[in-house]
Parts: structure tokens; C-alpha cells; sequence
């Protein structure tokens, strides 16, 4: 039989053998106890493959292989661990590229040249660096779960060394390393418990991915507003500090350019980048790009606050679903830290597909487009997973969490993109119109929406949405009574609607100056539009309308295109100014 | 331990079941029955029963055919001596040579690493406007053209082939029509490219599901030439051929169907071979051009939508132009910032423009008084399809960027193209042609 350890058909027996092979699902007899999400290895040969027990029927376990699942054989060998998916959590997670699996690729590719290995899993944590320790807990202080025990530099941040997030109750402290370097799998403390047993900490801990932590003292309302300096995201369709938005669009609408875009820029401490079954060529320009260029906050590479997580579109499917919780535990761990962190996962949409490969495999009963029916819910607990909080010190951390999503024929009416709809506080919807017109970022001014908090006034930014509105609602008029049967004033408002869009909505992604824009560049730039909405004008002619807006665009842009302190953005300011002002001169001469 | 089975239990598509011990999953079998003899490839294992894909169908095999597994998964030989050579989709010579078996290596092999990748940063040069200004083509690139029967999908491939300055050149034909095989040898022999290419070519007379090893075959020698450092060019048409078997195949297993009947997976399938095109850090690389003929034009049918999630782009062919919109290189950003100043420019205005001029030209077709704007734009389009768009102009790139100048400037005053004045400055013709100026 398939025993290998000597206990079998005994509660404590942990083997099992291969029955069924489909695909990446295995299914498997077993002897003693399973849990349900447990990790098992298949042995191949000298290799032991990852797998997660997905289902549990009689002595039948069925097993997503985490791997390829090529030359595995009925009645192979699968040893049970009893333990959840889990990472491990420490000090120098940030600057990593990792796989779904929390495996370092860098070194993967220093022990298997070009191409990934399966079953090669490395620690996650460099095991040989050490880390300057500085206690901060004293002997006999009564701590908890998620408490400080110590600290050591990390980069540019102080990372906190905590009671491991799985120990409950109150433990006191027994004994508590000196200031000085450390490995990481060092101990570091000794706690002991209400019974008198000592546990020992060192500054690993390891988390399961798919359970939410919750070391905190109160969940908050997110109302800060994330800056991601592109404006119509702050302005028009702000995210929140621990909010969740989406960004759903047919392929090619600049999702991923997007997400760049906010992972480079965006006011936050960490970004976690999760690159979830889409192309690997996108992450290697952040993996490649990022340790050559400086965040302005903080005057160091951007790599020193990125973490990659990385499970493209050829790495195994089922390791994809372990991406996104790997991405997002690792984010609440830094959050723990009184950090705010942001996730970005791009794109969503694969981890649905692989739930959907798997729930297929099992013969589930498929809801819309062979979706299983508790898809909604998977969703929902993980943006779930967003937050921002009170820390039991007192300090606030928060996660927010942006997900793209990629819609089967680029249609918004399908089960992942309503299913995050439902869920998230903000969407950027990208329409394929926008995006052939070179309209970028190719966000749908009037169907999006944020429930979040913008940085401009709200007067200003209801004329703002008015002017849109109005100016398309000529445009479809137009389309119907044609230029000649559209009145002057209705032009006007069309040609403004237009000229708010080009130069304010619109902004240039590979501009040095104009693909990030600060918060107080924004509301200048964002008042000077609206007062020349605001002005009322009058023109002979449609054609001469015309070619006002267009100076008026062009001008516009290139203020858009120089530096905010600048000799030239004076100087290009006074000539709007003057522009302006002789139309609602001659607009005023005219009454 | 028995290799050799005698009983077919079930057949059902192109999908055999044999009760058999100690068989591995993706294992390769022969079958062999009166009919000849086909690769088989093992599916899914439930206990003792086998379920495997035959290859070259399962017409006219009976339930007593020997079946023998062969103990490892496909395999393609990889050599020089394969240069200039043709092969069948099952990898067997097809141009009456000797059959080459030095140096087998697996094919569908594992993933590159990521971090081996380097960020693509060479431009291949077409001649084409459309391609090289307003969608520039970058070695490594895994790019289709979409297009639908009767398109010139297979000469644009050729010519781009031609054109392209690589080492080798690999093409993978499925369900492809004799002619085309044939245009391909031909115009490959007449440029003198045939020596360094090799040819993967199942046509539309084979077994349709003996295509679904192409891609593999494809990509798994081009693979090992660019480790050696090659510049690799590997050229697949057309991939819904390959989709449709692979649908074929998921239907026969009874997998529960995502969309329109293609399985779940098609994704994964699809971006486990794009996924090979690669710029390896320190050897070379694989540049990917397939074609994918859109079933019913229809850009939101599961093959196209699926693979443009996938490629880095993709090339509209209809008409015979490749359509401004909806064509997309999704790398050219990595080359038109070293090319010429003006290059991005140009491209974006030069399609907003085109996009207007689509307007009016709506417009005028509802029989709307065209305004002296309209005017302007309907002479811009006119210019831009005959002069760029047309695949017959064949210019460098430089060249094609002053004759954009000059079509711009002989429609436009400078402030309508909404092009930053500091280019302007420095581009705009001094004389327009016709003295708009
Ligand atoms: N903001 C932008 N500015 C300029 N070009 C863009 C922008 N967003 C997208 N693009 C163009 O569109 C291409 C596809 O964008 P990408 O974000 O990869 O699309 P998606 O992820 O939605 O498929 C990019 O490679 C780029 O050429
Ligand atoms: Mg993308």
C-alpha cells in the first residue's frame, strides 16, 4: 500500500496515494485525518510537488496541484502536512520578487538558471543576513499577539518584530535579546503564558494567506485620500487610504499602464505588486525599472518599497489563487507595522478563471459563464481584506486594495466585474472608444464613480461633471441635427465639455512632468479650468469657437507639460489668462 | 512492466481509453492499427483507466489496436541539420529528407524565470508606416494580426519576415491551405531565407487535431537556438485552428464549457505558447507573429478576446490596410523614445486627427453640412489612408515621420493638431504645399 510512515488507517497516518489525475487536479485516497486547505507534497521522483486539498469525499481527497502535474502516475506517493498555506513573515520581504508561492525568483534563478523548476522551494526570508535588533519590550511586560517585541531597520522603515499574530491571550515576557545583529530564525524572545509554557520567537512568524489578520483595535472609515497624481483618479474618481477600487477594460485600454502608473506614484509606504496570470514582460519592466529609479518621498530606489509577487500567465494556474492572498497577507503584515500599504493585482480576473478551472474539475454546478456559484463571495473577502485601522498602540495602518479586471469581449455585464462592482468604492471603468481615440487613461468620465472623498472643492467639481455631461449630451444631439443644427451656446458647452476632457482628464503616461501631478498642482490647475468653465462666451462663429479651443488646448497642454515652479508655466499661465480674458471681454462688449 | 495493450475499452472523438498500469500523465503512446500508426498523448488518469488524444484521429481504429507506451512525453529533435528543412505537425520530415532524431529534447518545457527576462529594447523595422510609426514592432514581441478569410494575413507575415533582420526563422502552419503552404516555401526559397528557416506545417488535408503540437514544436526548437544566442522569428498561422482542436479535445473529455463552448483553460493554453516569446538577459531571443482569423469577424469571440488579453498587441488586418484603431504595439513605448523626438507625436495626434476625420466623415454620410473644419479633416483622411495606410507604401521610418509633417501641414494651421509647440517649432515644413500657411 501507499503508507510510508508506519501508521496506517491511524488517525496520524499523513500519506495518501494518487487515484485520479485531470489536469492540475489530483484525486487522492487517505488513510488517517485531513483538513480541509491543508498543503500536501506529491512525490515525483526526488521532487515533492505542492498541492492544496480542495475537497474531501469519504477517504477521497481531492488536491489542486500547485505545479505542473506532467509524469505524475496513479498510485503515487502524497505526503500530508496538516498545515494551511501559509508565508512567512519578517524582516526582508520588501525589495523581493517572489512567486505565488512566496518563492525569492532571483535566487531561483541563481540555482536554476533560465527556467523556473518545479518542486524547488527556497525560504522566502534570506536565512544568512542579519538584522540590527533593538528591543523595545522589557522583561515581565504583558504583551499579545501583534505587540512590538522589538524593532530592526528595514531600508527606510523601522520594521517591527511582533508577538506572533497565532499566539492567543496574554504572555509575559521571559527573556529579551540585547541590542545587536541577528539571523532571522534567532531567538529573539521568550514569552511565557498563563500555564507557565514558554514559547520562543524569533522574527519569522508564519501566517496562513487565505485568513484575514486582525491584530487590531478598531477598524476606521477609510476618508483620506490615497494621491496616485493622476487626476481624473484624485479629482474625479479619488481612492480612499484602506478603500478598494477596480479598474475593469477590454484588452489594451491601459489597465496595466495604470497600475504602473500608481505603483510608482501613489502616496503610500508600500506597494505590493501582484502580477496575477497576465504577461511576465509587464513585470519585468517594474522589476527592471524600479531599483533605477528614486521615489521622491523618500529620496531611495522605488524597489526599497515593492514587493513583487509574480504568477504569470505560463506559471502553473493553480499557484495563482495562492498569489493575490500571499500579495495581500504580506500587505497586512506591513500594515501591522502602522504602515500604508497598497495591493495592486493585475488582473483579477485569472485568479477567477483559475477558481473557475478548478470548480469545473470538480464537476461543480457552474453558474454564469461556468463561474462557481460562490465566486461573489470569494470576491467579496477579499477586498474584504482592505482596511485601514487603530493599531492596539494607537497608530494607524491601513491596505487598500486595486484590482484589475479583465472582462471576457471587454463586456462590464459578466460575473467578475459585477461581482467586484458590488463590493469595491470606487470604479474606473476603461471604455474601448476612449482608448482608439488615444484618449488616455481611457477612464470613462461619466461612467465611472468613487464613494471616496476628492481633492477639490465639491462645487467646483459638480460644474466640472456638469460641464461633461452637457458637452456630451450636444455631442449626441450633434449626431443627430448636425453642426448647423446646433445653436451657437450648445457649441460653446460642447466645445468646453471637450476642452476639459484634452487637457484635464487626458494625461500623458511617458511625460516626465505630466504623469504625475501633485495634489496642489492639481487643485491650481484644476481652479484655472474652472474659472475659464465659469466664463461666459460668445464667438461669431462655430469655426472661429473652434480654433479658440484649440489654441486654448494646445496652450493648455503644454502648461501641462512644464514644471509647476517654472519661468514657463508663469509665462504660459498669463497668455490663458489673456486669452481668456478677451473672449469675456468681447463676451461682455457683445451684452 | 506491460507496455503493450491490445484493448481499446471506449472511443469517443479523437479520444481513446485504455485499462493500463503505470502509465504517466502527458505520457506519449503509438497506435497502431490497419489504418497506419498515430502519437497519442495521455489526458487524464482515473485508477487503471487511460484516457489519450490521438493525434491523427481516431477514423477507421479499432477496439483491437496495439497501443504502446513509449515511456517519455514529445520530443523534437533539435540540430542545425534541421535548417531549411520541413517537417508534419506530428514532427516527421515532410520534404522526403532523411528523419533527424540527434539531440531529442521535451517540448511545452517550463517557464523562463522572470527575472531572466530583460526589457525588450530593439526595434524591427517593416517599411510599413503602419507598423513602424504608429505601431512599432520590438524584437521579442508576441504579436497576431486579427484578421478574417480572404486577408492577405499570410503575405503581411511573409513580408515581415522577410523584412526583419533575424537569424532564424521557424514557422508553425496549421490547418494552413496548400497554396499558402506553398507561397511560404516559395517566397522562403526565392528570398534565399529558406536555409535558415525550418517548417512545422500541418495543412488543412491533415487530421485536424495533429495541429495541436505545432505551436510546441515551434517554440520548443526556436527556444534552444535562441539560448545559443540566436535571434529567433517564429511564425504561427493560423492559431484558431489550434484553438478549435483544443476546444475539440475539452468538448470529447466532457469539460463544462466557459464561452461559446471553448473550455475554461483556453487562456492558460493560449498564453503557455505566447508566454515563450522572450528576450533572454545574456542569449537571445524569440519573436512571436501569429495570425488569428477572427470566427465571424467578431473581435469578441473567445479565440481573438483571449489572445489579445495575451499578446503584446495586436495587428487589425481588413481591407487589406491594418486598421489605426484597435491596432496596438503594446512595446512600442520601449523604442519610440530613442527613435526620433517627434515619433510619439506624430502617432498620437495622427490618429486622433484620423478619428475626427471617421466623424465627419459620419457626419457627411447622414448628410450634414460639413463645416470648413470638417473640410480639413475629410482631406487629412483621405491623405493618411493613401499615403500611410496603404500597404503598399513600403518607407523607412524617418521618411514616413516627414511625410507625416508634410500631410499635417499641408491640412492644418500648427494649433489644430494639438502637437506641443516646442515640436512644432522644430518640425512643422516651412512650406506647406499648398500654401495654407
Ligand atoms: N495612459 C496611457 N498613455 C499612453 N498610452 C497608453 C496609456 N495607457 C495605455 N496605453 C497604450 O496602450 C497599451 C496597452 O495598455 P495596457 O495598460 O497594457 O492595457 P491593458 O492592461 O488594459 O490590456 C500600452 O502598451 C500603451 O501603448
Ligand atoms: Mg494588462
Amino acid at each position: 500500500m501507499g503508507c510510508k510512515c508506519g501508521s496506517i488507517e491511524s488517525v496520524n497516518c499523513h500519506c495518501g496515494r494518487i487515484v485520479g489525475i485531470n489536469g492540475n487536479m489530483l484525486t487522492v485516497e487517505f488513510y488517517g485525518t485531513v483538513r480541509q486547505n491543508e498543503v500536501a507534497y506529491v512525490v515525483l521522483g526526488d521532487a515533492r510537488l505542492k498541492a492544496e486539498v480542495i475537497r474531501i469525499r469519504g477517504r477521497y481527497a481531492d488536491l489542486q496541484i500547485l505545479e505542473e502535474p506532467r509524469w505524475l502516475k496513479v498510485r503515487g506517493h502524497v505526503d500530508f502536512t496538516g498545515e494551511l498555506l501559509a508565508v512567512e513573515l519578517g524582516p526582508g520581504l520588501l525589495t523581493q520578487i517572489f512567486d505565488g508561492l512566496q518563492n525569492p525568483l532571483p535566487e531561483l534563478a541563481k540555482q536554476c538558471g533560465f527556467f523556473l523548476k518545479r518542486g524547488v522551494y527556497l525560504d522566502a526570508l534570506p536565512r544568512d543576513k542579519k538584522w540590527e535588533f533593538t528591543p523595545v519590550a522589557k522583561k515581565d511586560d504583558t504583551l499579545r499577539s501583534g505587540d512590538t517585541i522589538g524593532t530592526v531597520p528595514e531600508g527606510i522603515f523601522t520594521h517591527r518584530i511582533m508577538v506572533p499574530f497565532s499566539l492567543k491571550g496574554r504572555y509575559s515576557v521571559e527573556r529579551i535579546a540585547k541590542p545587536g545583529s541577528y539571523r532571522v530564525d534567532e531567538v529573539i524572545a521568550e514569552l511565557k503564558d498563563k500555564k507557565g509554557s514558554i514559547v520562543k520567537v524569533s522574527m519569522i512568524q508564519k501566517w496562513p494567506v487565505k485568513i484575514p489578520l486582525k491584530c487590531y483595535s478598531e477598524r476606521l472609515m477609510p476618508s483620506e485620500t490615497l494621491m496616485t497624481k493622476i487626476r481624473i483618479f484624485d479629482t474625479f474618481f479619488p481612492v480612499a487610504k484602506g478603500g478598494t477600487f477596480c479598474v475593469p477594460g477590454p484588452f489594451g485600454a491601459g489597465k496595466t499602464v495604470l497600475q504602473q502608473l500608481i505603483s510608482r506614484n501613489a502616496d503610500v509606504d508600500i506597494v505590493v505588486v501582484a502580477a496575477c496570470g497576465e504577461r511576465a514582460g509587464e513585470v519585468v519592466e517594474t522589476l527592471r525599472e524600479f531599483p533605477e529609479l528614486t521615489d521622491p518621498r523618500t529620496g531611495k530606489s522605488l524597489m526599497e518599497r515593492t514587493v513583487i509577487i509574480c504568477n504569470t500567465s505560463s506559471m502553473p494556474v493553480a499557484a495563482r489563487e495562492a498569489s493575490v492572498y500571499t500579495a495581500v497577507t504580506i500587505a497586512e503584515y506591513y500594515r501591522q507595522m502602522g504602515l500604508h500599504v497598497l495591493l495592486l493585482a493585475d488582473s483579477t480576473s485569472r485568479w477567477a478563471q483559475a477558481l473557475r478551472e478548478v470548480s469545473g474539475r470538480l464537476e461543480e454546478i457552474p453558474g454564469d459563464e461556468a463561474y462557481p456559484a460562490y465566486l461573489e463571495s470569494v470576491i467579496a473577502a477579499f477586498y474584504e481584506r482592505a482596511a485601514i485601522v487603530k493599531l492596539y498602540d494607537g497608530s494607524m495602518g491601513s491596505v487598500t486594495i486595486g484590482g484589475t479586471v479583465s472582462p471576457a469581449g471587454g463586456n462590464f455585464d459578466e460575473p467578475v466585474t459585477q461581482a467586484t462592482l458590488k463590493v469595491v468604492g470606487a470604479f474606473h471603468g476603461l471604455s474601448r472608444e476612449r482608448s482608439d481615440a488615444r484618449r488616455y487613461p481611457a477612464i470613462h468620465p461619466l461612467d465611472s464613480w468613487s464613494k471616496y472623498c476628492s481633492i477639490v472643492k465639491p462645487e467646483d467639481l459638480q460644474l466640472a461633471q456638469k460641464t461633461l455631461r452637457d458637452g456630451n449630451d450636444v455631442a449626441q444631439m450633434m449626431k443627430v441635427v448636425g453642426e448647423e443644427g446646433t445653436s451657437i451656446d450648445d457649441f460653446i458647452t460642447y466645445l468646453k465639455g471637450e476642452y476639459l476632457d484634452s487637457t484635464y482628464m487626458q494625461q500623458n503616461a511617458f511625460h516626465s512632468v505630466d504623469s504625475s501631478v501633485s495634489a496642489e498642482r492639481q487643485r491650481y490647475t484644476f481652479d484655472k479650468i474652472i474659472k475659464i468653465l465659469e466664463t461666459k462666451m460668445t464667438f461669431d462663429s462655430k469655426d472661429k469657437a473652434r480654433a479658440f479651443f484649440q489654441t486654448l488646448t494646445q496652450r493648455t497642454k503644454d502648461w501641462n507639460y512644464v514644471d509647476m515652479g517654472s519661468f514657463e508655466f508663469k509665462g504660459i499661465e498669463a497668455q490663458l489668462d489673456k486669452m481668456i480674458g478677451e473672449v469675456a471681454e468681447s463676451a461682455q462688449n457683445i451684452q | 512492466m506491460r507496455r503493450i495493450y491490445n484493448k481499446i475499452e471506449q472511443i469517443a472523438g479523437n479520444v481513446i481509453t485504455v485499462i493500463a498500469d503505470e502509465v504517466a500523465y502527458g505520457e506519449l503512446a503509438k497506435i497502431t492499427s490497419r489504418e497506419g500508426s498515430s502519437l497519442a498523448q495521455v489526458i487524464r488518469l482515473e485508477g487503471d483507466r487511460v484516457s489519450l488524444q490521438v493525434l491523427a484521429g481516431t477514423k477507421g481504429i479499432s477496439t483491437n489496436a496495439e497501443i504502446r507506451f513509449l515511456g517519455h512525453s514529445m520530443k523534437t529533435p533539435f540540430s542545425k541539420s534541421m535548417l531549411g528543412r520541413i517537417f508534419t505537425g506530428s514532427g516527421e520530415p515532410r520534404d522526403n529528407g532523411p528523419s533527424i532524431t540527434e539531440n531529442m529534447i521535451d517540448i511545452g518545457g517550463p517557464s523562463v524565470n522572470p527575472v531572466k527576462r530583460v526589457i525588450p529594447r530593439n526595434m524591427i523595422q517593416t517599411g510599413i508606416p503602419m507598423i513602424d510609426v504608429f505601431n512599432t514592432l520590438v524584437e521579442s514581441q508576441k504579436l497576431p494580426i486579427f484578421s478574417i478569410a480572404g486577408e492577405p494575413y499570410n503575405a503581411l507575415l511573409a513580408r515581415i519576415a522577410l523584412q526583419a533582420k533575424v537569424d532564424i526563422i521557424i514557422l508553425g502552419g496549421m490547418g494552413l491551405k496548400h497554396d499558402d503552404y506553398l507561397f511560404f516555401r516559395n517566397i522562403l526559397e526565392k528570398n534565399g531565407a529558406i536555409t535558415r528557416s525550418i517548417l512545422f506545417i500541418h495543412t488543412a488535408a491533415d487530421p485536424t487535431v495533429e495541429c495541436i503540437l505545432v505551436p510546441d514544436l515551434s517554440l520548443a526548437v526556436a527556444e534552444q537556438f535562441a539560448l545559443q544566442g540566436k535571434r529567433v522569428l517564429v511564425l504561427l498561422t493560423d492559431m484558431t485552428n489550434f484553438a478549435d482542436s483544443i476546444k475539440e479535445i475539452a468538448n470529447t473529455m466532457e469539460q463544462i464549457p466557459s464561452n461559446r463552448g471553448y473550455p475554461g483553460d483556453l487562456y492558460s493554453q493560449l498564453a503557455s505558447r505566447y508566454e515563450k516569446a522572450v528576450d533572454f538577459e545574456g542569449a537571445g531571443s524569440i519573436t512571436v507573429l501569429a495570425v488569428t482569423t477572427m470566427p465571424g469577424d467578431d473581435v469578441t469571440h473567445p479565440i481573438p478576446d483571449n489572445t489579445g488579453y495575451i499578446t503584446e498587441g495586436q495587428f487589425y488586418l481588413r481591407n487589406g490596410r491594418i486598421e489605426p484603431f484597435g491596432s496596438l504595439s503594446r512595446l512600442k513605448q520601449q523604442v519610440n523614445n530613442r527613435t526620433r523626438e517627434d515619433h510619439r507625436a506624430i502617432m498620437d495626434s495622427m490618429i486622433q486627427l484620423y478619428a475626427l476625420y471617421k466623424e465627419s466623415i459620419e457626419k457627411q454620410s447622414m448628410g450634414f453640412r460639413m463645416s470648413a473644419w470638417d473640410n480639413k479633416l475629410l482631406k487629412y483622411g483621405e491623405r493618411f489612408e493613401r499615403e500611410m495606410m496603404d500597404l503598399n507604401v513600403n518607407i523607412p521610418l524617418e521618411q514616413a515621420l516627414n511625410l507625416g509633417w508634410q500631410i499635417l501641414a499641408d491640412c492644418f494651421q500648427p494649433a489644430e493638431t494639438g502637437i506641443p509647440t516646442k515640436l512644432i517649432e522644430k518640425f512643422w515644413p516651412a512650406a506647406a504645399s499648398n500654401g495654407t500657411l
